[in-house]
């Protein structure tokens, strides 16, 4: 009884809210052989060796001011020269297009899908929850299939349905919205809006995967809610709507920033539709570009900039991943079936 | 009494009967529009020769043949006008590539994670920041840079081995064709189709993608395991090596199951990363289903047999759901409810 009560001793509350490891190697009850901490040391740092060695690569080549790759291997920055950062930030590609309307289309491609999708899915999620009804079972399978579709899978038919939709001026001064209506046969017509080749389009196809996916994501978080405080209002006289705004609407918040962020991260990657969809090089995303700085035409590409622009279109995900860091690992696993 | 409160009590059922399907009108109007409408239009698709020149007037096209089972018939035989296309080579490549993958970061975790777990390391905290950054990295970006590293002129792999074998006397720098290179080096490893180097190399580079997410899983499952159990081993006299095979392996395997289904389907569609590095060549042997079907939708234009072959993507990857849903049982609370 004496020693595990000493070894349980009650830990400052510092100690506990930092989860501070205070029974390593100083003064623990197994303390660790030197030639152990060694050998794992050695381990450790080979295994960080690995991690960083194509991080600190991409960070040397971002860092340089040579237009080149180094001839021989070079893992840290000789210099720190922001050259390849401001080349990207003032002309990304060939095109005349500025890196601001390429973080805008991504960024906004991103959020108005998340946000879209997250709203629209809510209700759905919260019926799924707490309603019993006849359809149920049978709803449920039908948004679950979706999400065993790859992205991949929807493109074809996304991008035939979008393209039947087209806005034309005729020459005859008339307009014409296909698929409903047609010029004249024999007047010349001039391309206006063709749904397919903008962002907009890019956005509903996107979002017919991203639906879904909220869903399940916010049922599965609504399942795991307590019905008690539902239950007593439904007493008090609340009304389903009542209960659902004013009660789970707020206790579900966090979970749907989450679920958005989740999406972002999603969104912001997403290039099977956009490099399918989009011809016009205004309307092209980051990750587009950054496609287009590999590949055949990465000759043409100076090697510093494609590093500085690698660095830029990884960094929100990160950031957000950092700040999400646990809940994104268990709702990966928890709603994980998504390719 | 009796007469007048039956029907409004019915009343009030029929409403609250009602009430569900009203929450979920607008995700079902929009799913219906965007998602559940395409993927019928993509099974009626499928049994034409739906091509650019049917376009603009889609299935009214007077161009437009109905050709049946043809498209499915042509994917599986190897009849589509595709060059070094082989339907069941491609699936076995890409059931192949998933279940390496996940065999090699399972194990890879379970082991870093262990090693992390061992009371007293210096910098442990470092450690754990360090080895999470490959997760924080969108796989686009990874497969761009593993793409350059693996460059047959300035790639960081050649050069780091020629820095290698230059400490062994090697004066020649190393200029080993990664991803372009077609003939494998081991021929036998795979019955109906070569390996080629990329294959290895893109192992190696989605084994620095996939191994932190296990060690975040199995770190996850370490620390819940009883210290007792391992206290009570160690006085029976248990050694480590049968500690870890009888007290951590079995207590972590239920959280070790569902991430490996995970990271399998991970794997097998995991378009963006192969797509990024390898692009599928050299001809087609790196190609997994979703990088064809993109092949034949963007590039071949093949509307009518990229929807087979979509249609036949979602067979395989609902086989694989099942089979995988079998094994961990994840959605079990889903079918009871």
């Amino acid at each position: 009884m004496t020693t595990i009560t000493q070894t349980d001793k009650p830990k400052n509350f510092l100690v506990r809210f930092f989860n501070i490891d205070t029974s390593g190697s100083k003064g623990g009850s197994e303390k660790l052989p030197l030639w152990r901490q060694l050998v794992i040391q050695l381990l450790c740092l080979l295994i960080t060796i690995e991690v960083m060695f194509p991080i600190m690569y991409i960070i040397t080549l971002a860092f340089s001011s040579k237009s080149t790759r180094p001839s021989t291997l070079e893992l840290f920055p000789k210099e720190i020269s922001l050259v390849a950062f401001q080349q990207v930030l003032t002309r990304p590609t060939a095109n005349p297009v500025t890196f601001l309307e390429l973080l805008k289309n991504s960024f906004l491609l991103s959020v108005i899908v998340g946000l879209v999708a997250l709203l629209v899915a809510v209700t759905a999620a919260y019926a799924f929850s707490r309603f019993k009804f006849k359809l149920r079972q049978m709803l449920m399978i039908l948004v679950f299939i979706p999400l065993l579709m790859p992205a991949v899978g929807l493109a074809t038919p996304l991008f035939l349905l979008m393209n039947s939709l087209q806005v034309k001026t005729c020459a005859d001064g008339a307009m014409a919205i296909q698929p409903f209506s047609a010029c004249d046969p024999g007047v010349a017509a001039k391309l206006l809006f063709n749904l397919r080749d903008s962002l907009i389009g890019v956005g509903i196809a996107m979002i017919s995967t991203a639906l879904p996916f909220a869903v399940w994501n916010l049922k599965g978080y609504l399942d795991t809610i307590p019905k008690e405080l539902e239950e007593a209002a439904a007493i008090d006289g609340a009304d389903s709507n009542q209960v659902f705004f004013r009660i789970v609407l707020p206790l579900a918040a966090p979970q749907m920033a989450v679920t958005f962020f989740l999406g972002f991260i999603g969104h912001w990657q997403e290039f099977v539709l956009p490099w399918l969809f989009l011809t016009k090089p205004q309307d092209y995303t980051l990750a587009m570009t950054l496609y287009n700085m590999t590949g055949q035409y990465a000759s043409s590409i100076p090697w510093n900039r494609f590093a500085a622009m690698a660095i830029i279109v990884a960094l929100p995900v990160a950031i957000v991943y950092v700040l999400l860091q646990k809940q994104i690992v268990s709702g990966l696993t928890a709603g994980g079936v998504k390719g | 009494m009796a007469t007048i409160t039956v029907p409004v009590k019915r009343k009030v059922n029929l409403r609250r009967a009602f009430i569900p399907y009203l929450y979920l009108l607008p995700a079902f109007v929009v799913l219906g529009v965007i998602t559940f409408y395409p993927l019928i239009y993509q099974v009626i698709i499928s049994f034409t020769d739906f091509q650019t020149k049917d376009l603009l007037l889609g299935l009214n096209s007077p161009k437009l043949n109905h050709i049946q089972f043809k498209n499915y018939i042509d994917i599986i035989t190897g009849g589509l006008p595709v060059q070094n296309f082989d339907f069941f080579r491609v699936l076995t490549y890409n059931f192949w590539w998933a279940i390496t993958n996940v065999m090699v970061h399972v194990p890879a975790g379970v082991l870093i994670a262990v090693l992390m777990n061992v009371k007293g390391i210096w910098f442990k905290r470092l450690y754990r920041a360090i080895y999470v950054l490959p997760v924080v990295i969108p796989p686009i970006v990874v497969g761009t840079i593993w793409r350059n590293i693996f460059d047959e002129q300035y790639g960081a792999m050649n050069q780091a081995l020629t820095a290698t074998s230059q400490l062994f006397g090697n004066i020649d720098p190393v200029k080993i064709r990664w991803l372009f290179e077609y003939k494998p080096p081991i021929p036998w490893l795979l019955p109906n189709g070569p390996l080629p180097l990329a294959y290895y190399a893109m192992m190696i580079a989605n084994f620095w993608l996939g191994w932190p997410f296990m060690v975040l899983v199995a770190t996850g499952a370490l620390q819940s395991i009883p210290k007792e159990l391992y206290e009570a081993a160690s006085i029976d006299g248990a050694s480590r090596t049968f500690q870890f095979w009888n007290i951590t392996v079995p207590l972590i395997r239920p959280a070790m199951i569902p991430a490996a289904m995970y990271g399998f389907t991970m794997s097998f569609n995991l378009f963006n990363f192969v797509y990024f590095m390898s692009g599928g060549g050299p001809a087609r042997t790196t190609e997994i289903l979703v990088t064809f079907a993109y092949d034949l939708v963007r590039n071949l234009r093949l509307y009518g047999a990229a929807g087979a072959f979509s249609v036949i993507i979602f067979f395989v990857v609902l086989s694989i759901f099942l089979i995988t849903n079998r094994i961990t049982r994840a959605t079990e609370s889903y079918s009871e409810s």
